[in-house]
C-alpha cells in the first residue's frame, strides 16, 4: 500500500505549519498546543519544538482524550473505547488554543474536542492543525493548518505512524 | 504488571468473583482517567446523557450511595433513588415485584444494595438492565474492593507482592470477601486477623493466612485494612466486650510500629473510633481513609462507563 508521507516530508510539513502559525499569530504569548490522543499528542510536542526554534518561546502543551464526548457511545452497535488520561496543566481561559490531530476525516472527533475544551474554560479562539486532511467531512469543520491533503475513498483507511508511538514516521493509505 | 482487557465480558457487576485480572486492570486504568474529571472546573462529561440509573438501597448507606450518585451525575446520567422507608417495600412488596415494577420503567442500570446475599444476582436473571452490586448481605461489595485497590495502587504503585493485612469482623464482612478475591487475584499476599468467633470457614482455600495475634498480622505489612464490627448482623454472643476487643484487636500507633515503615491504613467506613481503630491512627499520617472516599467516585464512574457500552471495543 502506498506510503504517502515519509519521515523527511513529515518533518518539513511540521516545520512549515510552525511558520504558518507564527505568520498568522503576531505573538505566541497566549498560545497553547493541545494534542488529541493518541497521535495528536506527540505532534503537538513536535510543533512546540518547531515554534521554539523559530521564536525562542516554548508554548505550553496538553493532551486531550475525547472518548467521553464521542457521539457514538452507547449505540447498540457502538464501540466502548478504552479511556486514556486528559492532561491540560494550564488554564485555557483567554488563550489561543491550537488543537492538533493526526487525521482530519468526518470532523466528529473535532466536534467532541470542542465540547471537551469548553469544559476546561473559555479560550479566546481555537485553531485546528491536522497532519493529514483526507476529506469526507460530516460536519462543517475545516482545518486552519494542514500538512497534506490526501484524497481517499471512505473504504480506505489512513494510518499515521509516529516514532514516539510506532517506532517510525510515515503515513500509509490502506485498502 | 498485568495487561488490561479492552472491555468487560459481562453487562453486570455482581462480584469480584466474575472478574479476571485483566478486567480488574481495565477498571483501575479507566478510573485513573475518570479521576482527572474531578479536578476540572466543570466536573461533568456528557457520556451517559439520556441514560437512566436507579439506585435501589434496601440497607442503610451514606458513602456508597452518595458516591454512586455523584459518579452517575458526573457522567450526566439521570438518576432515581429509592430507599426502603417511604417506598412500596415498607408496604410489603417483595424484591422481585419491586424489580419488575422498576423494570417496566426501563432503566439502563440498577445499582442495588440488599441485606440478602445473592439479591443482585436474582435481579440480573429477571431484568434487562445492567445490575451493579453495591453490597449484598455477607457476600460481596465489588466497587469497595476496586476503590481500595485503586487507593493502594495510587500509594504503592503495585498490588503484586504487597503484604495486605485485614483486621476485624471478617465473618460478616462483604468488603473482606471482595477484597480477598481481588487482592489474591492481583498477586498480593493477604493476611487476616480476628477473634475466633469472627473468622469464616474456608479461609485457607482462598489463600488467606489467618491469625489471632494482631501484632503477628501487622508485622511487615504494607497495607493494614481495618473493618468495623457489624453489631447489627451479630445475633448471639461473639465478643465479651468492646473494651476487650479494642485491647486485643484495636489498631494503635504502638502496634503499627511493627508494620513496614511506609505502611498505609485503610478503613471502608463507617469507623468506630476506640473499637477497631484508635483516633491517633485514623487521623494520623498513615491514614488514607479519606482518599478511599474520594477515589470511590472515580472507580464507580469507570464501572458505569464500562458497563454502559456497546458490544466490543473499537477505534474510530
Amino acid at each position: 500500500m502506498p506510503i504517502v508521507m515519509d519521515a523527511d516530508r513529515m518533518a518539513r510539513s511540521l516545520a512549515r505549519i510552525a511558520h504558518e502559525i507564527v505568520e498568522r499569530n503576531r505573538s505566541l504569548e497566549d498560545v497553547a498546543l493541545i494534542g488529541i490522543r493518541a497521535r495528536g499528542v506527540p505532534l503537538a510536542e513536535r510543533l512546540a519544538t518547531e515554534l521554539e526554534k523559530i521564536t525562542g518561546v516554548r508554548v505550553p502543551t496538553g493532551a486531550l482524550d475525547i472518548t467521553l464526548y464521542r457521539d457514538d457511545l452507547g449505540r447498540p452497535d457502538g464501540p466502548q473505547p478504552v479511556i486514556r488520561s486528559t492532561d491540560v496543566p494550564f488554564s485555557i481561559d483567554d488563550r489561543l488554543i491550537l488543537l492538533v490531530d493526526d487525521v482530519l476525516y468526518t470532523g466528529r472527533t473535532i466536534r467532541a474536542a470542542f465540547d471537551a475544551l469548553i469544559d476546561f474554560g473559555r479560550p479566546r479562539a481555537i485553531q485546528l492543525v491536522a497532519l493529514i486532511d483526507r476529506g469526507h467531512r460530516e460536519l462543517p469543520i475545516r482545518a486552519d493548518y494542514v500538512g497534506r491533503n490526501i484524497p481517499t475513498s471512505r473504504q480506505q483507511s489512513v494510518q499515521v505512524r509516529l516514532r514516539e508511538i510506532d517506532g517510525r514516521d510515515e503515513v500509509e493509505v490502506e485498502g | 504488571m498485568i495487561a488490561p482487557a479492552t472491555a468487560l465480558r459481562t453487562r453486570h457487576l455482581l462480584g469480584i468473583q466474575d472478574l479476571s485480572a485483566p478486567e480488574i486492570q481495565l477498571i483501575l486504568q479507566t478510573a485513573l482517567a475518570m479521576k482527572e474529571i474531578g479536578t476540572r472546573p466543570i466536573k461533568k462529561v456528557p457520556t451517559l446523557r439520556g441514560r437512566t440509573i436507579v439506585n435501589l438501597f434496601f440497607e442503610a448507606s451514606t458513602r456508597t450511595r452518595m458516591s454512586f450518585e455523584l459518579a452517575e451525575k458526573r457522567l450526566s446520567a439521570d438518576t432515581l433513588g429509592m430507599t426502603t422507608s417511604g417506598s412500596s417495600v415498607s408496604k410489603g412488596e417483595t424484591l422481585l415485584d419491586t424489580a419488575r415494577t422498576l423494570e417496566a420503567m426501563a432503566p439502563d442500570m440498577i445499582v442495588i444494595r440488599h441485606g440478602s446475599s445473592g439479591a443482585p444476582h436474582q435481579l440480573a436473571r429477571i431484568c434487562r438492565s445492567s445490575i451493579i452490586n453495591a453490597g449484598d448481605g455477607m457476600h460481596e461489595h465489588p466497587t469497595q474492593a476496586l476503590l481500595d485497590a485503586f487507593t493502594i495502587l495510587e500509594r504503592k504503585g503495585r498490588l503484586d507482592g504487597l503484604k495486605v493485612t485485614i483486621v476485624g469482623d471478617l465473618l460478616h464482612s462483604r468488603v473482606f470477601r471482595s477484597n480477598v478475591l481481588l487482592l489474591t487475584r492481583m498477586g498480593a499476599e493477604v493476611r487476616a486477623c480476628a477473634p475466633g468467633t469472627l473468622v469464616p470457614l474456608g479461609m485457607e482455600a482462598l489463600g488467606v493466612h489467618v491469625t489471632r495475634s494482631l501484632r503477628e498480622a501487622v508485622t511487615g505489612a504494607d497495607v493494614v485494612m481495618m473493618l468495623r464490627l457489624q453489631l447489627e448482623r451479630m445475633r448471639g454472643l461473639f465478643l465479651p466486650s468492646m473494651r476487650e476487643y479494642f485491647a486485643l484487636f484495636g489498631l494503635t500507633p504502638a502496634v503499627l510500629e511493627h508494620a513496614a515503615p511506609d505502611v498505609i491504613v485503610m478503613h471502608p467506613g463507617p469507623m468506630n473510633r476506640g473499637v477497631e481503630i484508635d483516633s491517633q491512627v485514623a487521623d494520623g499520617p498513615w491514614s488514607v481513609i479519606l482518599d478511599q472516599v474520594a477515589n470511590g467516585v472515580a472507580v464507580r464512574m469507570a464501572v458505569l462507563y464500562l458497563l454502559a457500552g456497546g458490544e466490543e471495543a473499537g477505534e474510530r
